[in-house]
């Protein structure tokens, strides 16, 4: 049995006027110890994903239907209590930019202390133990001293390590990691992404990782998700979407990278840009960005379907490939 | 310099000395003037007890025939008084300083009580939100549209009239601690409200409930602390407030009685006596007052300088 899985999650943000739909019947599993990518552009709903995963959706957003089985507990039924006891304690969450996430007011060491100690009982001195030990995984140098230190006192890789190493201190099942080297330098990016993937690699704790950036998603998951406007429309192994992409958007978006554009050529983009939530079109919500839509795309909602090793909602999935294939023999 | 350890333990104290507040405390006079002279004031009134030559409580140790003696420095002056006595013979100076105890005493106690209401609901109503934050803030309004003084006018009014003046007189202070403390806690809320609104946003929020804290927790010990200088300024100021509601409600006579004076009782006691030549009865513990309240407001400004980052200029 899968460890976490997502059933027809919607999420929904209520307006003034009408209900916008931000999650529309989400659904996907993620085994112990697997590592799993979102990617999308901004606004495809990424981040939602996590904070509902962690039911922290924070008004006016709210979790309309569905369900989140984590080992066999839905957490959309759960009290915010047990929530409390999940959250930090088995799932965690590690969020973009580092020079803001820890608490400018308090030490290293204070808010590692205190967050074991909220999950834990624990005297204050063993809960410094650990402390340190979870900073020398992370490689972080002389750990004893930087417990003393202020968040403003470090580097913003540093600050990286150490709420890599929050996350990791009460040896959680799952860590969803919401784009964690975006703030960071290029160089310092490589070097956090290594040590994630070593972390829940020998910790054997499963990864949920959100990025737009296809590069890292191709290291470091297992499985990937595509999503745009709120949905899934591409799910399957990395290996498969990378190579093999099927959806057209996701197609789109691998032709962008700057290695698929010979040099002095323009970038291949994707025509236009992603709906609005108030305004996803009827039907496939990419069909009006799309080269190869017909009638039926912009008519008709596709439905996920198998297609070889990976999952596309895509109408024209077949033709597609035919088209391509014949290409490619061409 | 090999000797020289990198990781030396620095004290707080000298940490305080060497930070940007410290810093510009050191090149800004004025603060330094204000706070020697508030120190002064401070520790003079905590010690009136050993300062003051006469205790002012003691019915045995007043004389109705030393009554207005001028300060020493005017004609027809008793040595023994330095700053003169007042209507019923007690030393000025004696009793200006348990007054300033007094005042000093009632402003801080109200402030401190003004604070507790005013930062729990200010966070309540930030970090709750949505219609607990609509109730409290209107009801902030509300409390904001009666001014400080009527509100504790009448309060004290219908106290001393319920109580009897007696009665009344022994728990004065409590009474205008009470009152000024609740009269001005919307101050406190609002400002707390609003730095609450703006940390709320911020990451490490998101992140301490990612942690698993609960609310409690998150206001008290997260976003409490990172809205603290807002607060800081406003006590300040509202202790110089304080200080001046107190005497303003013992000069019209609802606050500490003659028995007991503060600065503002013996500023109005001697008020009846001004015209008649008396003058130093109402002007000397009137300078008191003003220096106070003028080195609190000083450094009040002074410290909303500093921690005001659009102002700061580095």
């Amino acid at each position: 049995m899968s460890m976490l899985s997502v059933r027809d999650l919607t999420v929904k943000f209520a307006m003034r006027d009408q209900n916008v739909t931000a999650l529309d019947n989400i659904s996907f599993d993620l085994g112990e110890g697997e590592r799993l990518g979102i990617v999308g552009e901004s606004g495809a709903g990424k981040s939602i994903t996590g904070f509902a995963l962690m039911n922290l959706l924070s008004r006016p957003g709210y979790i309309d239907n569905g369900s989140i089985l984590f080992e066999g507990e839905d957490i959309v039924q759960k009290s915010e209590s047990q929530m409390r006891k999940i959250r930090g304690d088995r799932i965690a969450m590690i969020f973009q930019d580092p020079m803001v996430t820890l608490n400018p007011v308090l030490t290293i060491g204070q808010q590692m202390i205190e967050t074991l100690m909220a999950h834990r009982k624990l005297s204050k001195a063993e809960a410094e133990q650990i402390a340190i030990v979870k900073l020398r995984e992370v490689y972080i140098p002389s750990p004893q001293e930087r417990l003393r230190q202020y968040p403003h006192e470090l580097s913003g890789g540093m600050r990286q390590r150490i709420i890599i190493a929050i996350a990791l201190l009460l040896d959680p099942d799952l860590i969803i990691a919401d784009e964690p080297t975006t703030a960071l330098d290029v160089t310092i990016q490589a070097d956090i992404m290594e040590l994630l993937l070593e972390l829940c690699q020998s910790n054997k704790v499963g990864l949920i990782l959100i990025t737009h950036d296809l590069g890292v998603v191709s290291q470091m998951a297992e499985r990937t998700l595509v999503m745009y406007a709120g949905r899934i429309i591409e799910s399957g192994p990395t290996r498969e979407i990378i190579n093999d992409p099927q959806h057209p958007y996701t197609q789109g978006l691998i032709n962008a990278l700057p290695q698929q554009t010979l040099p002095g050529h323009k970038l291949k983009q994707i025509p236009g840009s992603m709906p609005s939530l108030t305004t996803i079109p009827e039907g496939c919500p990419f069909s009006p960005r799309c080269q190869y839509a017909t009638d039926k795309c912009r008519r008709i909602r596709p439905e996920i379907v198998k297609y070889g090793p990976a999952e596309v909602a895509c109408h024209e999935v077949n033709r597609l490939h035919e088209t391509q294939s014949e290409e490619q023999s061409a | 310099m090999s000797t020289l350890s990198t990781n030396t333990e620095i004290s707080r104290w000298s940490k305080i000395w060497n930070s940007n507040m410290g810093y510009s405390f050191r090149r800004n006079p004025v603060a330094i003037v204000s706070l020697a002279v508030f120190i002064v004031i401070a520790i003079m009134s905590l010690l009136a007890p050993l300062i003051a030559p006469f205790d002012p409580y003691d019915p045995a140790q007043i004389d109705i025939m030393n009554s207005e003696y001028p300060p020493v420095w005017v004609d027809g002056s008793d040595p023994q008084f330095i700053f003169g006595t007042d209507d019923q013979g007690r030393d000025l100076w004696s009793t200006i300083l348990y007054g300033t105890r007094l005042s000093l005493m009632i402003g801080l106690c109200a402030v401190a009580l003004q604070a507790f209401l005013g930062i729990s609901i200010g966070l309540i109503a930030g970090y709750v939100g949505g219609r607990i934050d609509s109730l409290l803030m209107r009801m902030a309004d509300i409390q904001l549209s009666f001014s400080t003084l009527m509100v504790a006018i009448i309060f004290l009014a219908v106290t001393q009239a319920m109580f009897g003046s007696e009665t009344f007189n022994q728990y004065a202070i409590y009474f205008l601690v009470a009152v000024i403390g609740v009269a001005e806690w919307p101050q406190y809320a609002r400002t707390v409200r609003a730095t609450v609104l703006a940390e709320k946003k911020k990451e490490y929020v998101d992140s301490a409930r990612v942690l698993g804290f609960g609310p409690l927790r998150i206001m008290v010990r997260h976003i409490l602390p990172n809205s603290l200088s807002p607060i800081f300024v406003i006590s300040t100021v509202q202790v110089a407030n304080a200080i001046i509601s107190e005497a303003s409600l013992s000069f019209l006579g609802l606050g500490m009685p003659p028995s007991q004076p503060s600065l503002g009782s013996l500023i109005s006691s001697g008020f009846d006596y001004i015209f008649s030549g008396s003058w130093w009865i109402t002007a000397i513990p009137g300078v008191v007052l003003v220096v106070l309240v003028l080195v609190i407001n000083l450094l009040g400004d002074w410290m909303r300088d500093i921690l005001n980052p659009k102002l700061y200029k580095g």
